[in-house]
């Protein structure tokens, strides 16, 4: 497939490796934050870690919205899904998340029809299908995928359609990563930055990293030889001391952003005082609900949630991972208590939750080697005068 | 690739490999988009259109550090330090 | 000149606190059957270990391999079952009554058993048309005469309409076991080749399709078919073949995880080499889904001899069914269950079986 295949090429990756390693400085240890989850899925999918140098490790940040989704508010999901006559439609990845009481697919087993979709249209799609029902879309995602469920209110709206609504779960970016660089526990040189999300809001949001926190950042795109560039141009900066925005995605990432999708967004939803995130506590002005003028969209206002704050189990350590001060394997149930099968935690259930990416992809007993030949400008120079003449 | 339905003007066919699927172009109908353009999709809608010029600037700029490379490993095994 | 460092013995601790865990006996926790339990996957492996074997448990049940092998009188039989619950019924390239003659048709080749006698029952849903049932029984009958097996016996149902989404089938085989050799995964052992007879994840792609919901159009096809005569050929060629398996929901990737986990041994797959149709890698990047998890109809799974090798590629290749075939990893000691795949881009890492069917990944 073009644009990606290219991005994907072994000895490109070892050319950067190579560059990456002759940045470090001897004996300081570099820590960089990947805030998105799709970053965290790619960096093991790829095992892009074997190709970093032992000094360079990379925390996984809270860009995953599934993973920061408050068992409560599933717990009110399930609850709408549960009244007559409604038909609930919500992505795949959701499904599997536990509420107090089970996930989606344990609440059909128990009689709901919670529907798997590739896109909140098919809910519009379901809706014109099953007149009789009301179909509530679980919207959630970051600014990435709230354009798209602005433009289905709209769309239903000009159509004229009256059985759908929205349960609207959507963050935004920025309050999560200021509530991480305000954080005590957290020592980062820099953050490679979210990708998609960016080609809704630009980059310009991310400049009060490198000026007020002065950490480099760096927009990355989502195939291996992306990070790995983004990683390369982290470590130029602060080899020269700088702390700048820089967008490595800039064949998809436009500097500012997509004005259409923050158009709708602005048309139809705006931001909440306060949210809850798992594992960060409550967030100011970290969420979108639909907009009175469109409120005969939201599922909040035609169904009344119970709203029940639910604290996560006690043994529950995902707040931590999610925040990058713990690595999964140090949280006290990961691998046992907690599985893929048997999730306690978000973390878990995502496939980009650090959690299920370290369990599914990257845990086995294995010794960082680094590439067997040529990683330095020594070790080059040692093994040409390992070559007989 | 693209080709834009005429009776759904905010609905275009993209191309994967073979596999064709209609997707929903409102958010980038703005900047203009074409057969032939790019585009980034996302739950059934084109974020963004591929800039081909950045893309093959970040491709240059991947090829010159491969070529970079390969000509240090070339140039050290040629050197003999005696 | 390598520079290597051993991995924090914390987290060698929790690795092995996490090995012990999954050795643990089986035990289902959920109140209520959910789809994730008939996925293939790691509930369906719990679901099965912890209730039909711990309630069944006999020796020729415990190798939970494809069918079952067994001696009665001198004679050395296969026998094996599949029910067929595909939706839509017809699809691209089959329909469900293909799948019900050709999924236990290929159980029993794999058991390394020429396939003899079928049963088949049928449950049929209230208001289900019978120009559909016709249909149906002729995919059957032709199945059935391509890999030269007689249905010999079989019954029907009908249940109320709403319930069996039409037509469930239910088929149940028996062969006799020509090789000499033992076959089945507890033979598999390090140093063993890895090899799959020809592209993945075209039937799983394809019924996905043809369900309609997704508005997307490809030029794909079931790989439904009966491989019996491919396994034949491949016997015949090849000293040295440990075990076969039919690939079917769950994809190679489950069939490699059972085996490893069988086995006690590593199975290392080379991404590259795991061959996949631009299609089927196409509508699998929009859907999100990874092509080694998604079903196939008519593909088979075969672990040899390494030194074989090249000989059960080459039986393989002069077989129509197996003209994409291909040498996909090789059978490692360590790390014992798990199967571990060398990316295209040249990392490595694990690949485990999911928990129900592949869901789409969102971002």
């Amino acid at each position: 497939m073009r644009f990606v295949d290219e991005f994907r090429d072994a000895d490109k990756a070892r050319a950067l490796s190579a560059k990456i390693t002759s940045l470090c400085e001897p004996g300081r240890q570099y820590k960089f934050m990947e805030v998105c989850g799709g970053h965290t899925h790619t960096i093991y999918k790829h095992g892009l870690e074997d190709y970093l140098p032992e000094n360079i490790t990379l925390v996984h940040g809270p860009g995953c919205p599934v993973c920061v989704i408050p068992m409560g508010r599933i717990d009110d999901a399930i609850h709408i899904a549960r009244q007559p006559g409604v038909l609930m439609t919500s992505f795949g990845d959701m499904m599997r998340v536990p509420g107090s009481g089970g996930n989606f697919f344990d609440s059909n087993a128990e009689g709901t029809n919670i529907r798997m979709v590739y896109s909140p249209l098919d809910s519009l799609k379901i809706a014109r299908q099953n007149p009789d029902m009301h179909v509530v879309f679980m919207a959630i995602g970051f600014e990435t995928t709230a354009p798209s469920t602005a433009m289905t209110m709209l769309r239903a709206a000009k159509d004229g359609i009256d059985n759908f609504s929205v349960f609207c779960n959507h963050i935004t970016i920025i309050p999560a990563i200021k509530a991480i660089l305000d954080s005590p526990d957290l020592r980062l040189d820099g953050f490679i930055g979210p990708g998609h999300v960016s080609t809704v809001i630009g980059c310009r949001p991310y400049e009060f990293i490198a000026r007020d926190y002065g950490k480099p950042i760096v927009v990355s795109g989502f195939e291996p030889l992306d990070i790995l560039q983004s990683i390369y141009m982290l470590m130029v900066q602060l080899k020269e001391g700088r702390s700048d925005v820089e967008n490595q995605y800039s064949r998809v990432v436009p500097w500012h952003g997509n004005p259409t999708a923050l158009r709708a967004i602005a048309e139809t939803m705006e931001l909440r005082p306060y949210f809850e995130w798992r594992g960060l506590g409550f967030i100011s002005h970290s969420a979108l609900r639909v907009r009175e003028t469109f409120e005969r969209f939201d599922a909040e206002l035609r169904y009344e949630i119970p709203g029940v704050r639910v604290a996560d189990p006690k043994a529950c350590q995902c707040g931590e991972v999610l925040k990058g001060v713990l690595k999964p394997w140090e949280c006290k149930v990961f691998g046992t208590a907690c599985t893929p099968e048997t999730p306690i935690g978000t973390c878990m259930v995502s496939p980009e939750g650090a959690c299920a990416a370290y369990y599914n992809f990257g845990r086995f007993t294995r010794t960082r080697v680094r590439e067997a030949s040529l990683s330095t400008v020594d070790d080059l120079a040692a093994s040409a005068r390992r070559v007989p003449s | 690739m693209i080709e834009i339905l005429t009776d759904r003007p905010d609905l275009a066919k993209v191309d994967v490999s073979g596999v064709k699927r209609a997707i929903n172009i409102g958010l980038v109908a703005e900047e203009g988009i074409a057969p032939g353009d790019w585009v980034l999709i996302h739950v059934g809608f084109a974020l963004s259109k591929i800039d081909e010029v950045e893309a093959k600037a970040a491709m240059e700029f991947l090829e010159s550090i491969g070529k970079a490379y390969e000509d240090e490993i070339a140039a050290l095994r040629d050197s003999e330090i005696v | 000149m390598s520079n290597a460092t051993a991995p924090s013995e914390r987290e060698q601790q929790v690795l092995d606190r996490i090995e012990r865990a999954r050795r643990r006996r089986a035990k289902v926790k959920e109140e209520r059957i959910t789809l994730a339990h008939g996925a293939g996957g790691k509930a369906t492996q719990t679901l099965i270990e912890a209730v039909f074997l711990d309630a069944f448990r006999n020796p020729l049940l415990e190798p939970l391999e494809d069918a079952a092998s067994f001696t009665v009188d001198g004679s050395r039989l296969a026998l094996t079952t599949d029910s067929f619950v595909v939706s839509p019924l017809f699809f691209p390239g089959g329909d469900i009554g293909d799948l019900a003659v050709n999924g236990t048709v290929n159980d029993l080749a794999v058991a390394g058993a020429v396939p003899k006698y079928l049963t088949a029952g049928f449950i049929l849903e209230e208001g289900f048309p019978v120009t559909d049932l016709i249909r149906i029984v002729e995919s059957m009958r032709a199945a059935a005469q391509t890999a030269g097996v007689a249905i010999v016996t079989g019954d029907t149902k009908v249940v109320q309409r709403g319930k069996a989404d039409g037509c469930y089938i239910n088929t149940a085989g028996v062969g006799v076991r020509e090789y000499p050799g033992p076959l089945g995964a507890a033979t598999v052992r390090p140093g063993d080749a890895v090899l799959v007879s020809g592209p993945v994840g075209e039937h799983g792609v394809t019924v996905m399709l043809a369900r309609g919901e997704l508005d997307i159009e490809a030029d794909l096809e079931s790989d439904t078919a009966a491989v019996h005569g491919l396994v034949a050929d491949l016997l015949a060629a090849t000293p040295g073949v440990r075990a076969m398996r039919d690939a079917t929901r769950g994809g190679v990737a489950t069939i490699l995880n059972e085996v490893a986990k069988a086995a006690e041994v590593a199975v290392v797959v080379d991404e590259d080499a795991v061959p996949v149709a631009a299609e089927v890698r196409g509508a699998s990047e929009l859907l999100g889904i990874d092509p080694l998890y998604v079903a196939c109809e008519g593909r088979i799974v075969a672990f040899v001899d390494g030194a074989a090798a090249g000989n059960a590629l080459a039986a393989m290749h002069r077989h129509p069914l197996g003209r994409q075939a291909a040498i996909i990893g090789t059978v490692r000691a360590d790390p014992p269950g798990l199967v571990l795949l060398n990316t295209a881009f040249g990392g490595t890492r694990i690949c485990d079986l999911l928990v129900g069917d592949p869901l789409p990944r969102i971002c």
